[in-house]
This record gives C-alpha cells, structure tokens and sequence, in this order.
C-alpha cells in the first residue's frame, strides 16, 4: 500500500475511533445538565444522583473524546501537509476558533464542575454543566463548518497557488454546513437518549432503583423521540443538498449509474462496481430518487457512468453505508416513539426494555456508517471538487506511517476496550444509594 | 505588519502553553519520587486533577494559531517531525486517560499501570517538547520545498538534548514548587525539598545552554542588533534566581510565579531570536520558513486577530478565576469527594 492508502486509513481510524466518542458527549452533557436543572428546579434528590451518575459515564466517555480529538488536529499537519498547506488559510481559521470560543471553555470547566459540588450553591453548580453542554455544542458546530467546507468549498478564492478566505461569513453560513450540524448533533442526541434508555431499562428489568430510572428514561425517551423525528426529516434535506452539490456522493449512495430522468428508487439493490450496473435491483419505486433528491418526479438524476473513472467514490462502501444509516433511522424513530408512549412506567413492559438494551449499539453503528457516507462519498477529493486526496498527502515513507497505523490500532483497540469496558461497569453499578 | 503580531502571538501561546501544562507535566513526571504511599499519590493527582485539561488546550490553541496563522510553518513541522510528533500524542493519549480512568478499578496493578502512564506521558513530552524547540532555534535540514531531510534520530544532537533536559528540569522544579502550593504535611515538604535540590541543577544547566546556544545557533544575532530585546533573557534568569530566594522564605506561590515568568522568558528568548524565521533551514538560511512566507492572507489575519483580541483575554480571565476559586490546598477532605481522581 502507498503513503496515500496508508495516511487515509490512519485517518479514517483515528476520526471513527473519535466519533465512537464524542457523540455520547454532546448529547449527555445536555442530559445531565437537564437532570441537574430538574434538581435545582425541584429538589428532588434522585435529580441529583442522576446528574452525578450519568455526569460520571460522561465523563468517562469525555476523557477518550478530547484525548482522540487532539490527535485529528495534529493528523492534517502529519499526514496531509500539502493539504494543509493548500487550505490553511480557511480551514486552519476555523479549527482555531473552535479552540478558542469552545474548546477552552469545557476543558477548564469540567474540572470546575467535578470539583465543586460542595463548594458553589446548587444553581451555579448546575451552570457549569449548562456551559460545558453548551461548549461541547458550539465545539461540533465549528468542527462541522469544518468539514462542510470540504464537502462544499466556500467564500474563497484560487491565489498563490491556494485557496485563500475571501468570504468568512459564507464560509461560516454555509447551508451545507448547517445541515451537517443539525444532522450529526441529532445523530449525537439520538445515541444519548438510547444509552440513557438502554442503561435504564437494564436496571428496570431488574428492578433496582425503580422509581430513580424511570425518572431517567422518561427525560431520554423524549429527548430522543424528538431528535429521532426531526433527524427524519432533516436528513431528507440533507440528501437533497448533496443531490444539488455532490452528485457523485449522491449516485454512489444510490448506486445509480445511468443518467436518467424520472429515476426510480430501488429498496433493494447489489452494486456491482466492476461492470457499473447493479447486478441485483428489486422493488423499485417510480420516479422516488428524482423526488428525494430534487422534489420533482421527473427530475434528471446524473448516473456515475456520466464521471470519469478516477472521479467515482468507491461505490459499495458508500451505498451500503448509507442503506445502514437510513434503515436504522427510522428504527430510532420507530422505537423511540414506543418508547414515550410507555415513558410513564416502562418497567411495565419487559419486551421493549430488552430491546432497548440490545439497541445500545446500534446508533453508534448508525452515526459511523454517515461520517462513511460523507467522506468516502466524497472520494476521491478531499475538497470536493478542489483538491484530490492524492494531492493532499505529506512526503513521508511508507514505513512511517505503517508503523503509525499500526500502533493507532493497537493504542486504540486497548483504550477503546478499557473505556467500555469502565463504562458498562459504571452503568452496571447504577448510581449512588440515596 | 499582521504577519509579526501574529508571531509574536504565537510565540506567546507557546510560552504560555509551557508554562501552564509545564507544572502538570513536571509534576507527573515526578509522581513516585514526591509521592510515597497511595493517599499521597492522590494528592498529586487531584493537585493537577481541576487544572491539567484547561492547561493542555494551550498546546491545541498554539497548534491550531500555527496551522490558521502560518499553514506552512505548521505543514512543514508537523510533516517533517512525524516520528517525534507521535510520540508526543501517544504519551499525551495515555496521560489524558489516566486521571478518569485510574481510580475506576480497585486493584493495585491497575493503578501501578496507569501511574507509570502518567510518569511517561507527563515526561516525554516534556523532553520532546524541549527537543523539539531546540531543533528549531538551530535549525532544521529543510529544503528549498520545505522537506525535512532526516528522521527522529536527527533530533537527538547534542544541542536538541541539552534542550530536552533543559525543559524536563524548568518542569520539574514547575511541579515541585506547585505541589509544594497545593499540599501539607509531609508530602508538602518533600515537594519543596525536591524544588530546593533540583534548582541548583537547573541554574547550571539553564547557564550552560545560554552559552551553548551562542555557538549553536544565530539566536544571538537578533539580540545584538537590537539589544532592548537583552531584556527577555534578563527577565528569564532574574525570575530564576527570584525563585531561589522565594525558596528561601517558603514563599512557595510567589517561587511558583517565579517559575512561570521564568518559562515564558525562556521561550520569549528563543523566539525573539528566532524572527521572522519560524523553522529555520540548516541547510541554507533563504530556505527558512519566515512568518512572512508561511502566513496566510491578510484576511485571515485580520479575522483571526479579531478573535483572538476578543477571545483570548475572555479565557484568561475564567482560567485565572478557576486558579483563584480553587486555590486551596488538596487535603484529605477532598480525596473523599466521589468524584475525586
């Protein structure tokens, strides 16, 4: 394998072994704030040992999170300097702007909030949490205006032999951008409203704390209903903004090969890349691929015969990947519905209990397979339409970086473990006696 | 004229990256001399446990200021200094995790593996972080298209070391001297015995660099063309022989202060030599990369000055206040505390 191969797989292992991570942050930073509002607001004391047992495996979880991220930041200089060179000015902004109105703000105030709950009244206690909820959030959304730009290049301009800022506000108002937000941070609140419910209904099942996790699961079915219906219907718009602005993605995410108009949808297909046709295609439905992604039945759809060869991303990839995450998205839906209908006293039905427990890893599965749709869709550019991949990679030799890969996994594979590993112990343990 | 305030920006994220990690680093790597037995380990630990993750986003920051201010500078570091790069965020991964996951699990091996994580990963990159500066201010073999033609062992020359061993020691008497801040009792006086012995080595090796880097380097010839810039390095070794003094009084706050202003002296010296280069080229000095040909356009500049003014003072003034809040000592109270590390 070359240093292109190599340094993309070493990326691709370090953001999906992030992503195993972050996504439980920003969604139980918001839960646990939520509990501790619910604390100040009513005094409960089961409101408080939420706060604390659900902020311990967040912050078991925050740990990996930050520690993995730092290794992104530094990757783009390693691994993909011409890269960097080329896209600094724009993207090297962005990063650092998330440092400083993000980044800063939740590492120095998880340490306030572990430290302080016997030391600050309960109200101002539960702002920290609040500010570093809020700062996890502002931190995706400057990420994700991040990696929309190399989704969708804005606001610059080609100089000296770059690409140089020549509209910030486009950049940071791209629509592309936004839809990637609200897109992968519902993604985020999804997965924490079913680990939520998930540990709960373990414990309901067998009855400890009952009354104590009743109270959590009924603030997650919620939390996660509505971003599981609104993750419905943006994730709609966000296939129709890679329809108009990436149509190689959209025909990989398809398998479509043939430009046609009035295309049809096909619940069920076999890519088969090597002849460019599908080998399998069943149930198709008339004319739905044109309406989704341009709400018009007869739409012209570009099939991927229509791009040259070395300009195709790897089609079984992104078209399995996709077909995952939209299928399992509407399971969200679909559960977590049943789940608030039965929020009252979900320990009333064991069935849909033992389902959530096994849904635990199932929007992890769900978010991964679209961060795939999104950058191995986008291949082979990694600034779509702007810089190719290739273009992008430092000089380095080949054993460099196999050595790196290989020692990413093996780092990983061992954190990874022990993180769940603590994580399932601590939501075994269930939270504090009251 | 964007381009030198956005250098000497950077050069300050980096003075006050070392400067705020550098105790938590020194104090890790310190963990078994300063601490004898379990409870006293928790007291090194929960000394860092508020602070070290605020500390270590300064390292983010000035790589991030570096790769938005200077995309070339931080294109031809970061790929030319791979190999010791990595080794860095290995040893910063494993000590992240440390301070969540070390007391999760009541056993004796698991805590002994996770203390040496944090000897490891709090003393390598406090070495490699030295290396690595040290490099620069000499040089590095950097061709005309900003390539590093060596690898991990061109590093370690003579002069990378002496760099290397200079920052561990800053560090070290950094921890000693902040833990000496944060604790009573017996452990309390070990940290500041351990500041008190490891201060002379420091002045010797701090003294023997200076004159080392006058014939390794051409820091010196910024200082003797403009010689108001003499007041940087003056700063440095007056902070240095303050903190002996301050030692002396068991004025272990102001000695800690002492200490900080001399790490950001040290690094301000070897910056201010430095412009405009920012990786100066070994191999010949017109292959340099400069704050003025690795910047980024007068836009972006302009943008990120903007929020650094507006941002940066915001963030010292909570981080400032979280030091204030939490000035206490750590004592037996607060490693009853569940959610203490």
């Amino acid at each position: 394998m070359d240093v292109v191969m190599l340094s993309r797989l070493q990326f691709a292992a370090a953001s999906m072994f992030h992503f195993l991570f972050v996504p439980l942050t920003l969604g139980l930073s918001i839960l646990t704030a939520i509990y501790e509002t619910k604390y100040v607001k009513t005094g409960d004391p089961d409101y408080k040992r939420a706060a604390k047992f659900w902020g311990k495996l967040f912050l078991i979880n925050f740990a990996l999170g930050v520690v993995t991220g730092i290794t992104l930041e530094f990757q783009f200089g390693t691994n993909w300097s011409r890269y960097s060179k080329y896209v600094g000015d724009i993207f090297g902004s962005i990063l650092a702007i998330e440092a400083t109105l993000a980044f800063y703000l939740e590492s120095v105030f998880i340490g306030v909030w572990i430290f302080t709950w016997d030391k600050v009244k309960p109200k101002t206690h539960a702002f920290f949490i609040w500010i570093i909820a809020i700062a996890s959030n502002v931190s995706a959304l400057w990420i994700l205006i991040a990696n929309a730009w190399m989704q969708k290049p804005v606001g610059y301009v080609l100089r000296n032999g770059r690409a140089e800022l020549d509209d910030f506000i486009a950049v940071v108002t791209s629509k592309f951008a936004v839809l990637e937000f609200l897109h992968t941070v519902s993604g985020a609140y999804i997965l924490s409203g079913f680990f939520v419910m998930g540990v709960s209904a373990w414990h309901l099942l067998r009855k400890n704390d009952v009354q104590f996790f009743r109270k959590s699961f009924r603030v997650a079915a919620t939390f996660a209903l509505v971003f599981a219906l609104f993750e419905v219907f943006n994730g709609h718009l966000s296939g129709s903004e890679v329809a108009e602005t990436q149509p190689t993605k959209l025909a990989a995410m398809e398998s479509h090969w043939e430009t046609a108009k009035n295309v049809p949808m096909y619940l069920f297909a076999i890519p088969d890349p090597e002849k460019e046709r599908n080998s399998v295609e069943f149930f198709p439905i008339p004319g739905a691929l044109s309406m989704l992604a341009f709400h018009d039945f007869s739409a012209e759809v570009k099939g991927l015969k229509d791009f040259p060869v070395d300009e195709r991303p790897p089609v079984s990839i992104t078209y399995w990947s996709f077909r995952i995450m939209v299928g399992l998205g509407f399971f969200f839906a679909l559960v977590s519905l049943l789940a608030w209908v039965k929020r009252k006293e979900p320990d009333a039905n064991p069935a849909l209990l033992r389902l959530l427990i096994y849904s635990i890893p199932l929007p992890y599965i769900a978010l991964e397979a679209g961060w795939i749709v999104a950058e191995v869709g986008r291949q082979p550019w990694i600034v779509y339409g702007l810089m190719k991949t290739s273009d992008a990679v430092s000089t380095l030799a080949t054993s460099q970086v196999t050595l790196s890969l290989a020692a990413f996994v093996v780092v990983y594979s061992i954190l990874g473990i022990i993180d769940f590993y603590l994580l399932s112990k601590y939501a075994r343990k269930g939270p504090h006696p009251a | 004229m964007l381009e030198t305030i956005w250098f000497i920006l950077w050069g300050i994220l980096w003075a006050v990256y070392f400067m705020l990690d550098g105790f938590d680093l020194g104090l890790g790597s310190l963990l078994p001399v300063l601490a004898k037995n379990e409870n006293e380990r928790r007291i090194v630990y929960n000394a860092m446990g508020p602070f070290w993750d605020g500390n270590e986003v300064w390292l983010i920051t000035a790589g991030g200021a570096t790769f938005a201010a200077f995309p070339v500078a931080y294109a031809v570091m970061f790929n030319g200094l791979y190999s010791a790069l990595l080794l860095l965020l290995f040893a910063l991964i494993f000590r992240g995790v440390t301070f969540e996951f070390r007391g999760k699990v009541e056993s004796q091996g698991w805590k002994s593996f996770w203390d040496l994580c944090l000897v490891l990963g709090s003393f390598l990159p406090a070495l490699l972080l030295g290396v690595a500066f040290a490099n620069i201010f000499q040089g590095l073999p950097i061709d005309a298209e900003g390539v590093f033609h060596g690898g991990i062992f061109t590093l370690l020359n003579p002069y990378g070391l002496a760099g290397g061993v200079l920052f561990v020691l800053l560090f070290m008497v950094h921890g000693s001297l902040w833990l000496a801040v944060k604790s009573e009792g017996a452990i309390h006086e070990r940290a500041g015995a351990m500041a008190a012995k490891l201060w002379p080595v420091l002045l010797v090796v701090a003294v023997l660099f200076l004159a080392y880097t006058y014939g390794a380097t051409r820091l010196f010839e910024n200082y003797f063309s403009t010689p108001i810039l003499f007041v940087i390095p003056a700063v440095a070794v007056a902070a240095l022989l303050m903190q002996r003094v301050f030692m002396g009084q068991k004025a272990w706050w102001k000695a800690w202060f002492a200490s900080s202003l001399t790490i950001v002296g040290v690094t301000l010296f070897g910056v201010a030599g430095l412009f405009p280069a920012m990786l100066p080229s070994s191999i010949d000095p017109a292959y340099s990369v400069t704050a003025f040909n690795a910047a980024s356009s007068p836009l972006t500049l302009k943008i990120m000055l903007g929020v650094a003014l507006v941002m940066v003072p915001i963030v010292i003034g909570y981080q400032t206040w979280v030091y204030i809040f939490l000035r206490g000592k750590v004592t037996k109270k607060d490693l009853a505390y569940e959610e203490a590390y």
